[in-house]
């Protein structure tokens, strides 16, 4: 069947160029010969945010990347300068970083630890990005984080509240401003003490994955070490919409509290489930029956509506507070798009203004340098009072919010009480407390 | 050559040329340029594209040949994946170990679902195998997590075994060539990026490519476009078709597990939505849109899809105002207005109409639009030699 072949002659004279061409490969071949990753050579830096556009928590996604432009128009000496001029430390001065105008770039993660790996590496690898900031999920969290590692630029990740970002999966060249499950367990737990009392049989059900697991690990906890017994923990899977079945036995176990470890959509479901159930209106063990939800946020709170009456959970920042830095963030954010911003927009604006003002103090984009400039940094003025960064684990803390579903909510946005404002100490952990232990941050990476 | 028809050599040398000059052909526009933005000439959505063709030719063994439509042809990626990964776990970063591992592994996961799956025809085959790839993904998302590490996805950590590690690299290499080492060549404004993991993929690509061939031509492929054509007919001759469904089915399965090892070796972390519906869901869509049934067809629709989800996704209306920034500002305006759903996180928007319009006016797929184009240009007739007749 063998139409063609290859003659003694033919293959001499492809040798021949193939020899020649490897010669003069050395000479226009150039490995990448810079410092580290992607250093910004021209007028311009990029930026990577790599958000979820699409899927489960598109919304959150949405609100992030408004934060993250925002950010970079402060950057660039456009708006009002927003936080800016509260943040505790002056090394930016709105004329972009160092000299250097910032750009960006924005990338679709679906919620999916592959797609976002993929996404940035493109960010990474074709436009040049030094930072990759953003993320709604853990899992994406610490994929992208790894990816980040490895190829030596810095991550700022944005929403993910599982202990393991900056626990088991902490690395070098990534840092988390929000505040995570161990946290919150720490702070709930007094205020529920206070509200429900010390005695109480606690019902969970959890989201099946890792996030889920360590909310539950952490609030079990906190609340035990009140006195309150776990009566029973039921694994939820994620995409389950319909939680009917999961929440009859709850009546039957003899528990007086239900804790949902649920995020996003799952949460608007299993509440107001829960709810229609007429779980609240019960009296169990002489006491009145209550939901507690962990993790809030403004958009869940809006999804679950009027069900969320009264139920407690906790929050990294609400734009309810009253400080100079949250209320400059709100002016500017309601200025630019009309509403008040989630504590999701807030973390990324702090991550891009922390990440800026590291380059600016350290002076440079090198990944280890600003590695240096943000370990143990200490600031304030953006919006969750005195907060340092610390080094052990690059986990920043700062006070918690205990936050209650507003009984009569005037807005679609004044959906949510704060309760109380958990002091940083009360939260603050060994790094080698059990839920944070296993992981190695590694040396930190400035790639090739 | 290589034991081809003169036809299926032709096609398997334009394959061999494009992979190895793909550097080159998909970064036409200058660095800087406005254009850029449509460059793909980065390595990690070439891998992609290789990666994911061997993937999409290895389903159209089976679908395009016997006709039978898995939806969970995923499950084998995901599989290939979590072995190769436990490899690096295990052993060491050399990538030949997980590579086997890799298909072993999913050509016994395939014997399994194939063989219960197979017993049935048609949507109730489609069905069961969706049920199967659904299942392996809750299992590996929660239940098996000490094994799959769940949502965050299973990679190597510095406290693994890594038993054959000694002084190794620590990212994954084939005896010390690092897959991430990349070589750039400067040409005016232009630069390529030539990854050694790219040519690594493109190779095992193109001895994928060739045993497809291969099948495509035996007498073995003949009988699984007899069962294709009808089944009831070879019933009748006394012929029994489950042992060649069988074989088709984890044949294309082990393409699957390859690829899955692949996107392992070029990225150490698995997750579990790689086993999810829409992963499944995507390789149908990339052989239907290429063109079920041919040779080039898979490849050509995975680069297709690869490419809009990865360049079309990050075109957000600050790229779009930029292109429009010519117009008056409320036309301009305008404009974003109706293309921004299009583009950035619409982008599947624009992927479903390709695909309506591809299926509707094109049903042979792309290859069936090249061949059109060709006989426009009136060689059509005489042999279209690129685009091999789908099969039947």
């Amino acid at each position: 069947m063998s139409k063609s072949n290859f003659t003694r002659r033919g293959l001499l004279k492809t040798g021949t160029v193939v020899t020649g061409a490897g010669l003069a490969l050395p000479t226009i071949f150039t490995s990448r010969a810079s410092a580290y990753t992607n250093e910004p050579t021209g007028d311009t830096v990029t930026f990577g945010f790599n958000v979820p556009q699409s899927g489960p928590y598109a919304d959150e996604g949405a609100d992030e990347l408004r934060a993250f432009e925002l950010a970079v128009e402060h950057l660039n000496g456009e708006g009002d300068g927003g936080m800016m001029s509260t943040f505790s430390s002056k090394a930016l001065d709105g004329t972009g970083i160092l000299g250097k105008k910032v750009a960006y770039v924005t990338g679709d993660t679906q919620t999916k630890s592959d797609v976002a790996r993929a996404s940035a590496q493109s960010m990474i690898q074709k436009d040049g990005a030094v930072m990759i900031s953003g993320g709604s999920s853990s899992g994406v969290a610490v994929a992208v984080q790894g990816l980040c590692q490895e190829a030596g630029v810095i991550f700022m990740a944005a929403l993910t509240h599982s202990n393991d970002t900056t626990g088991k999966d902490k690395k070098a060249n990534g840092f988390r401003h929000f505040f995570n499950a161990y946290m919150s367990g720490q702070a709930l737990a007094p205020v529920l003490g206070k509200a429900y009392g010390t005695d109480r049989q606690a019902y969970h059900l959890t989201a099946d994955y890792t996030w889920g697991w360590t909310q539950q690990a952490s609030i079990a906890a906190a609340t035990e070490a009140l006195g309150w017994k776990t009566v029973n923990n039921v694994l939820t899977p994620l995409a389950e919409t319909d939680f009917s079945s999961y929440i009859a036995p709850v009546l039957n176990s003899g528990a007086d509290v239900l804790v949902l470890n649920h995020y996003g959509a799952n949460m608007v479901n299993s509440l107001t489930q829960a709810v229609q159930f007429g779980l609240r209106d019960k009296m169990v063990n002489g006491k009145q029956f209550e939901i507690v939800v962990p993790l809030y946020s403004e958009l869940m709170a809006k999804g679950a509506g009027a069900n969320i009456k009264g139920v407690y959970g906790s929050m990294n920042w609400n734009w309810k507070l009253e400080d100079a830095g949250t209320k400059a963030f709100v002016q500017s954010f309601g200025t630019k798009y009309g509403f008040p911003p989630s504590n999701a927009a807030q973390t990324c604006y702090a991550q891009t203004m922390l990440y800026a003002d590291a380059v600016a103090r350290a002076g440079s984009f090198e990944p280890c340098a600003v590695v240096a400039a943000l370990e143990g940094f200490d600031f304030d003025g953006l919006g969750n009072g005195p907060t340092s960064y610390r080094a052990a684990d690059h986990q920043c803390f700062k006070d918690v919010l205990v936050m209650k579903g507003k009984d009569e909510p005037t807005d679609e946005f004044d959906t949510l009480d704060i309760v109380e404002i958990t002091p940083r100490a009360q939260v603050e952990y060994e790094p080698d407390n059990p839920m944070f232990a296993g992981g190695d941050l590694g040396q930190c990476n400035n790639g090739a | 050559m290589f034991g081809l028809e003169r036809k299926d050599t032709t096609l398997f040398l334009v394959v061999i040329a494009m992979t190895m000059l793909a550097p080159f052909l998909l970064n036409p526009f200058p660095q800087g340029s406005a254009m850029a933005q449509f460059n793909a000439g980065y390595p990690d959505l070439m891998q992609r594209f290789v990666i994911f063709g061997i993937f999409a030719i290895g389903f159209n063994i089976l679908f395009g040949l016997t006709g039978y439509l898995s939806f969970g042809h995923a499950a084998f990626l995901g599989v290939g994946s979590y072995a190769a990964v436990w490899m690096f776990k295990l052993l060491s970063y050399n990538i030949v170990p997980a590579l086997i591992l890799s298909v072993i592994v999913a050509s016994l996961f395939a014997l399994v679902i194939g063989y219960v799956s197979l017993r049935r025809s048609g949507i109730y085959f489609s069905i069961l195998t969706l049920a199967f790839a659904q299942m392996s993904f809750a299992l590996a998302y929660s239940v098996f997590t000490p094994l799959t590490n769940g949502e965050t996805g299973l990679q190597v950590y510095t406290s693994d075994p890594q038993y054959l590690l000694g002084n190794g690299p620590n990212v994954t290499h084939l005896f010390g060539l690092e897959m991430r080492s990349t070589t750039t060549l400067h040409l005016g404004n232009w630069s390529f990026d030539f990854g050694v993991g790219y040519y690594f993929c493109a190779i095992i690509m193109l001895i994928s490519f060739y045993v497809a061939i291969r099948i495509f031509r035996s007498p073995f492929g003949m009988m699984l476009r007899a069962i294709k054509s009808n089944q009831t007919r070879m019933n009748y001759t006394g012929l029994n078709k489950r042992p060649y469904t069988l074989a088709a089915f984890v044949i294309s399965g082990m393409y699957a597990g390859l690829a899955g090892g692949l996107l392992a070796c070029m990225d150490p972390l698995a997750g579990a939505e790689r086993m999810q519906w829409t992963a499944s869901g995507e390789v149908v869509i990339m052989t239907i849109l290429g063109g079920a049934g041919t040779l080039i067809g898979p490849i050509l629709g995975a680069g297709f899809i690869k490419y809009f989800e990865n360049i079309f996704s990050k075109i957000n209306d600050g790229v779009l105002h930029s292109w429009f920034s010519w117009l008056p500002d409320g036309i301009e305006n305008f404009v974003v207005k109706v293309l921004a759903p299009f583009f950035g996180e619409g982008w599947s928007l624009s992927m479903g109409l390709m695909f309506m319009l591809v299926v509707i006016f094109l049903p042979g797929g792309l290859v069936e639009g090249g061949r059109r184009i060709g006989a426009m240009f009136g060689r059509g007739k005489a042999d279209p030699a690129p685009a091999p007749k789908p099969a039947e």
